[in-house]
């Protein structure tokens, strides 16, 4: 928008402008992003998510707990000294049991939105692109993968390919680019006939700098948001494999194993094994959807007040 | 109309095919080695070698997905070596129990959750509205084996007013005689349900109030009550059909999880089970029923689509 506005600016330097003073124009993005900063829930969830991300990655460095060795003497603890949140069944402490899972769980969720993103844009783009039969077969493509019930498929591959913090992020990232995928392309489809990108091709611009400088920043709006919310259900979904049994190997851990293991004792009495871990789980989950609310919001109103 | 039914039914016939090929392939990669899991790590070189020629596991992978084919067409699931039992007798054994759990729960959520979502969206900034939505928000971003735990810890562990144990019976009939331990389960899928679906209607009512065509009613002078069941109702309600469609996947994972968290001996235990053993054609059938049902379902909302909106059904 800048660009535009750029070329528009006065024939001469200094000279006062036609039909009033040419002010400065936010970008798109500015605005989208004022928009999402003046929305207090989006602002909620991106506190939320701010504490998660200090809670694991800076937390271990100031509590450190104990892990990996089953120590029979504090099994089952209730929250005391030495242990804020009590312990688990083997003897590890609840709380630095929470920031481990929350940096797995951080882990694989973006790297696996960002599988997601990339090859989804990718497919998105170049079936919008190049449109015809080439684009119903891809899209063809897209709804057998929609079909499969996602968490059956990520069980049967995580079964067998799913003991690393990579291969599962790509497991999660390969079963979920297809929103993305589907996104884009429509994206496309209507950018590719609008005027400004008419314009840019009438200008001389090439097909590669259509892409880059037009189809693609614009489309972004959407492919963000939509990412957003991959990355919690990948969070979700990598509960679910941990609770089933399916999840990271020891010496890793992750919220859904945590749940599984404390649900054993919560007949006993033992709250602290599951109410803290799903609360973590259910926060983490909601800043996300929360983030994704408030910047689907933001791009609406961009494109409305446009 | 003929033309889009044609052209809906031909893109859902050719989806399934592709679903098969893209499943059979995912499970050769995720299970090649059908007769070690079927004879255990210690069995000879010679004998697996036996039972993948005697199984056809043995012959070229486009030759086994043909035969595969075949015999899916005709309705033959293969066999099952955990339980040494047909697949088809093993999901006719469970089917009823969880396409009951699965149905109720359904049916449930869209009865609570679509008159929920106009009721929020006329009364909106309500007391009730807000207390809702935030329910709805919170229930949204949880797991429904999380909404069952905790049910599980306040009402059987607490309370006491119903059992943790769900009935071992496998029959429908059996596992009904103990109906008030059912009440869990079932309340769980709902719940979860419920939050996604009322958001939705809560929020494609909102759209419709704004419409023109409601000022109309109104000026008119048509009752409220009119005015909500005639042409807010028909009109919010089909962007919940295309939503129904798309929540078959979502129920097939909650039934998974759902009877894995209250041990009930329905069809996703057995997958979970089969997962462990590897027990091959179980996983298979079960991925591709589950694909197809995900492919009718979208049909089904498409084809209720075309029936409620005249827009698509002149088009």
């Amino acid at each position: 928008m800048t660009a535009v506005i750029d070329s528009l600016g006065p024939a001469e330097p200094g000279a006062p402008a036609e039909g009033g003073d040419v002010t400065e124009v936010a970008s798109g993005w500015r605005l989208g992003l004022r928009e999402f900063f003046s929305n207090k829930l989006a602002v909620a969830g991106l506190v939320i998510l701010v504490f998660f991300v200090i809670f694991c990655y800076l937390g271990p460095m100031v509590y450190h707990a104990n892990l990996v060795t089953v120590n029979l003497d504090v099994v089952n603890d209730p929250p005391g000294a030495g242990a804020p949140l009590g312990n688990y069944s083997d003897g590890f402490d609840v709380l630095g049991s929470l920031m481990a899972g929350g940096q797995i769980s951080l882990e694989i969720g973006l790297l696996a939105a960002l599988v997601a993103g990339a090859l989804g844009t990718l497919w998105g783009a170049v079936a919008g692109l190049i449109g015809g039969w080439v684009d119903s077969l891809m899209m063809r493509i897209v709804d057998v993968f929609l079909a499969l019930p996602f968490l059956l498929v990520v069980l049967i591959i995580g079964h067998r390919y799913g003991a690393t913090v990579v291969n599962l992020s790509l497991i999660l990232g390969i079963f979920s680019w297809l929103g993305p995928a589907r996104l884009v392309r429509g994206e496309v489809l209507t950018l590719r006939v609008r005027d400004f990108v008419s314009a840019a091709r009438v200008m001389g611009g090439s097909r590669r700098h259509l892409i880059y400088r037009h189809l693609l920043p614009n489309a972004m709006g959407t492919v963000i948001v939509n990412i957003t919310f991959v990355i919690a259900d990948s969070i979700l979904a990598l509960a679910a494999l941990g609770y089933l049994g399916f999840g990271v190997k020891y010496p890793n851990t992750d919220w859904g194993d945590q749940i599984s293991d404390g649900t054993n004792y919560l007949q006993d009495g033992y709250w602290w094994q599951v109410y803290p871990v799903a609360v973590c789980l259910v926060l983490l989950i909601m800043s996300f959807n929360m983030i994704g609310d408030g910047l689907r919001d933001a791009v609406d109103v961009r494109l409305r007040k446009r | 109309m003929a033309g889009y039914l044609a052209r809906r039914f031909l893109t859902a016939i050719v989806v399934c095919l592709g679903v098969t090929l893209v499943s059979f392939v995912m499970l050769h990669i995720a299970a090649p080695n059908p007769g070690q899991a079927a004879l255990g790590a210690r069995a000879s070189q010679a004998a697996i070698a036996a039972y993948d020629k005697q199984n056809g596991y043995d012959r070229p992978i486009p030759v086994q997905f043909v035969t595969y084919l075949n015999h899916f067409i005709h309705g033959q699931l293969g066999w099952s070596y955990k339980f040494n039992q047909s697949v088809n007798a093993l999901f006719a054994e469970k089917t009823p129990l969880s396409a009951f759990l699965t149905g109720i729960s359904l049916l449930l959520a869209v009865v609570i959750a679509i008159p929920l979502g106009i009721y929020q969206a006329v009364k909106r900034n309500g007391m009730l509205d807000a207390a809702a939505t935030t329910v709805a928000f919170v229930l949204y971003s949880t797991p429904v084996y999380l909404v069952a735990l905790i049910l599980q810890h306040i009402f059987a562990d607490q309370l006491g007013w119903v059992s943790a144990n769900v009935s071992q019976d496998q029959s429908l009939a059996g596992a009904l005689s103990d109906f008030k331990d059912l009440l869990l389960p079932i309340l769980s899928l709902t719940a979860v349900a419920v939050a996604g679906f009322s958001r939705y209607q809560r929020s494609s009512s909102l759209d419709v109030l704004a419409q023109d065509y409601i000022r109309v009613a109104r000026a008119k002078g048509l009752s409220e009550r009119l005015v909500y069941t005639r042409h807010l109702l028909r009109n919010a309600i089909l962007p919940t059909i295309t939503l129904l469609g798309l929540y078959v996947p979502f129920f097939i994972a909650g039934n998974i999880l759902i009877e894995y968290t209250f041990n009930i001996d329905g069809l996703g235990l057995l997958f979970i089970n089969a997962l462990t053993d590897e027990d091959y054609n179980i996983l298979i059938s079960y991925t591709l029923i589950g694909a197809i049902l995900t492919v009718i379902g979208n049909l089904i909302a498409d084809l209720a689509l075309a029936a409620a909106d005249p827009r698509i059904r002149i088009a």
